[in-house]
């Protein structure tokens, strides 16, 4: 009596929840929690990075002269709203 | 000249004893913290390290919940560890038992078994292990110093075998064996290391080769693993007995899932077990010069509990009297009884069963109470129904 038949059972599971092969957690895309969605003013962004020290996730990505968001990660806690000294991030509704 | 003639004996205390086996095992770690009566092991070991005698690393840890801990991370680093604790220190552990189990670590623990405070009490029954009975871990009951030496070699070999690879305790039961002299007889070091052999671990902490251990599993695979781990211990009784072949080819001394005394005949039988074993041997040989026919079961693996082997040893049993050193309060019987009560669902055993609670906090338990045991199952063997299910003997009204 198999519930998730694609992923594999007990008999094929490395023993005590090994996780034999590293970035599991990379593959594991959390980003479907989110409830708000980040978005930025790329004008207003002067790099300074501090969302990107704040995000609980690892979902601030940085670029040449903005941030930018993993939304496959990210899940719209807000803080990088909240920390942004230039109000450059605004939190919408998902749809 | 049998094999154990040959073997030097030894003065030791049953405490001492386990410590010397976990020397002879050459073990990489000792994460342990004292607590009376295990305390001499953990003091003797130490004594090891600090003599050189063994090339061990020993972690002075601030609390038995970082003793297991560490250890848990010593053995996915792929040492060989030890540890012992006892009571309110295994109490402490109880979380990171279920660690060491659902990890798969091999870790070989002795737990001097004392009661559970309140009220504190530092002698001896068997509250602390059966209170974390269902941890996942082999458990094993000694029935003196001998027993708890010759468990802790073979238990190396138990908990590290890969169709195993589960961690495993030794119980002895606190002052009766712990600080009790006797003659002991041991292998010699080389003998002794060849028998536990080298660790081989499936998977292991490695920079080389990165795994993740540990990792959180959701819902929709934590059922798989705990199927996995109850799949593990069912299937180590056959590796059990593979280890005490070759521990009796060694030693001369053959264990089991248990140890029958003059049961074939038996109209009552006592089971129980630890170091109340001998009192009952030697209660059964004395009622059976009187013509009782009377015999004595005990356990020594308690986990995985040897269901099957024993409905098939008791089904000509008219009745049989289970000891319990702890209280499960509330429930219809103690823990061992329950186990009983359920063999003999399982096997279709029509013996009648009765459950005796005794020897708390390190009552004795005298020949006279064992006495008493018997003579009441000879009653229920004799036909007469079963008034008491679960009673307490030698305790003051």
């Amino acid at each position: 009596m198999s519930v998730e038949e694609e992923k594999p059972g007990w008999t094929s599971l490395p023993i005590g929840a090994v996780l034999v092969t590293p970035g599991s957690a990379e593959r594991n895309k959390t980003g479907t929690w989110r409830l708000k969605r980040p978005i930025l003013e790329p004008k207003k962004c002067t790099n300074c990075l501090i969302c990107w020290i704040y995000c609980p996730d690892a979902a601030i990505l940085r670029g040449p002269k903005t941030i930018d968001f993993s939304y496959d990660y990210c899940k719209g806690c807000g803080i990088c709203a909240n920390e942004c000294p230039l109000k450059a991030i605004t939190m919408t509704e998902e749809t | 000249m049998s094999k154990t003639a040959l073997q030097k004996i030894v003065g030791m205390n049953g405490d001492e004893s386990v410590a010397f086996a976990a020397k002879q095992a050459r073990v990489d770690v000792v994460a342990a913290y004292p607590i009376t009566p295990q305390t001499i092991i953990v003091e003797r070991f130490s004594d090891y390290v600090a003599s050189g005698e063994v090339d061990t690393q020993f972690v002075c840890v601030e609390s038995e919940h970082s003793a297991l801990s560490a250890c848990v991370g010593s053995s996915l680093a792929g040492s060989r560890v030890f540890t012992a604790t006892s009571s309110q220190g295994l109490a402490l552990m109880h979380e990171v038992l279920y660690l060491a189990s659902g990890l798969r670590t091999p870790i070989v623990m002795a737990v001097v078994n004392r009661a559970l405070s309140a009220p504190i009490n530092i002698h001896n029954d068997h509250s602390d292990m059966m209170g974390s009975r269902d941890c996942g871990w082999i458990q094993i009951y000694a029935e003196n110093a001998q027993e708890a030496y010759d468990w802790t070699l073979q238990a190396f070999r138990i908990a590290e075998d890969s169709r195993v690879s589960l961690p495993v305790t030794v119980n002895l039961d606190g002052f009766t064996i712990s600080h009790a002299m006797e003659g002991v007889a041991v292998l010699e070091d080389d003998e002794a290391a060849k028998f536990v052999g080298e660790r081989h671990p499936l998977y292991k902490l490695d920079t080389a080769n990165p795994m993740t251990f540990g990792a959180m599993t959701l819902p929709d695979y934590y059922s798989e693993f705990k199927r996995q781990q109850a799949e593990a211990i069912d299937s180590a009784p056959p590796v059990i007995a593979g280890v005490a072949d070759e521990f009796a080819k060694t030693a001369g001394r053959r264990y089991s899932a248990f140890s029958a005394y003059k049961v074939q005949d038996a109209d009552a039988v006592i089971v129980c077990l630890g170091s109340i074993a001998g009192t009952a041997r030697s209660v059964a040989a004395r009622l059976r010069l009187q013509g009782k026919r009377v015999g004595v079961v005990k356990i020594w693996q308690y986990r995985p509990f040897p269901a099957e082997e024993l409905g098939e040893l008791l089904t000509n049993v008219g009745s049989v009297g289970v000891i319990d050193r702890a209280v499960s309060f509330g429930a219809p019987y103690g823990a061992v009884c329950s186990d009983i009560a359920s063999t003999k669902e399982l096997t279709g055993l029509r013996t009648r069963l009765f459950n005796v609670i005794c020897g708390l906090g390190g009552r004795d338990v005298r020949p006279s109470d064992i006495e008493l045991v018997f003579h009441e199952a000879l009653r229920y063997a004799a036909g007469e129904p079963v008034k008491e299910p679960l009673s307490f003997v030698g305790v003051r009204a």
